[in-house]
């Protein structure tokens, strides 16, 4: 079902999404949308992994079984960076970046 | 002609919501418009033709973590609340400079000759997946998948550590969870 659409027009996509998740990590101020822009970035990556690997080397799985793993590895960031997200919620009841500074200086 | 139509309403679904999930004042819709992005992904894997990735695609990340940020999001912020963004010097400056890298790269990539694979290959089924995934031999990942159930263990020990309300034992005193200390405080 790809044959018509070359392998360059996946990769502006993923190239697009990648770069829109760096705008919003570094304009949003709050830790979860932060956190969703990281998935973005992943997502985009995820793309690229899997279009290289079915354009140029359809045979072989690496592209594949590399997606599978970067999702793996979303997940788990996922869980482990909500847990740190409401636990400062806890301690400073606001996930604002601007707000929790105390570790700063 | 049918997929290239696809394929373009898809890539301007992921882009426009992409957008949408950075500038959305509303984190709970910037949550779902995010769900539209991962769910277009997993179209676009169908269209690839691995569906035991797609299908990963929609439990994992459509299911699991959007779920997951949804609960966080309801558990840290107000519904009617609106998110602040960076202030403008600085939302321009980083415009700027993700347009700049952007550019740069879609440059190389448009410039770059790509020459596909056309040899016909044959299917790859969900049972050369699972078989590909388990084997030790040449062209097998077991190691990977060994190393990522380690991984997702530690995380799971690990969220389950960090998120655990931690009682406090003062010395002299009786325990006092942090709850309580909580609601003496306000």
């Amino acid at each position: 079902m790809i044959q018509n659409i070359p392998l360059s027009y996946v990769l502006i996509v993923s190239t697009l999404m990648f770069f829109i998740g760096i705008y919003g990590f570094l304009t949003r101020r709050n830790l979860i949308t932060m956190l969703m822009s990281i998935e973005l970035i992943l997502n985009a990556v995820n793309i690229n992994f899997v279009a290289f690997n079915r354009y140029l080397f359809p045979q072989a799985f690496e592209g594949h079984f590399f997606a599978m793993i970067v999702i793996a590895i979303a997940a788990a960031e996922a869980a482990v960076g909500i847990a740190i997200i409401i636990n400062i919620y806890r301690n400073f009841r606001s996930i604002d970046v601007e707000q929790v500074d105390q570790m700063k200086f | 002609m049918f997929d290239q139509i696809v394929f373009f309403v898809i890539a301007a679904i992921i882009l426009v919501f992409s957008v949408l999930t950075v500038t959305s004042r509303k984190i709970l819709r910037a949550a779902v418009y995010l769900l539209f992005v991962l769910i277009a992904t997993a179209v676009l894997y169908f269209m690839m033709n691995y569906n035991f990735l797609a299908a990963v695609q929609l439990t994992v990340y459509a299911g699991g973590i959007v779920v997951l940020i949804i609960f966080s999001i309801l558990l840290t912020s107000h519904i009617s609340e609106h998110a602040k963004m960076a202030p403008l010097k600085q939302s321009l400056l980083s415009a700027l400079a993700t347009i700049a890298g952007a550019m740069l790269t879609l440059m190389v990539i448009l410039n770059f000759v790509f020459v596909p694979n056309t040899t016909p290959v044959a299917e790859q089924t969900v049972n050369d997946v699972g078989l590909a995934l388990v084997s030790y031999q040449r062209e097998g990942f077991a190691l990977p998948f060994e190393v990522i159930s380690i991984l997702l263990l530690a995380s799971l020990i690990g969220a389950i550590v960090v998120a655990k309300k931690e009682k406090l034992i003062l010395p002299g005193k009786e325990e006092i969870s942090e709850n309580a200390e909580n609601d003496s405080a306000q």
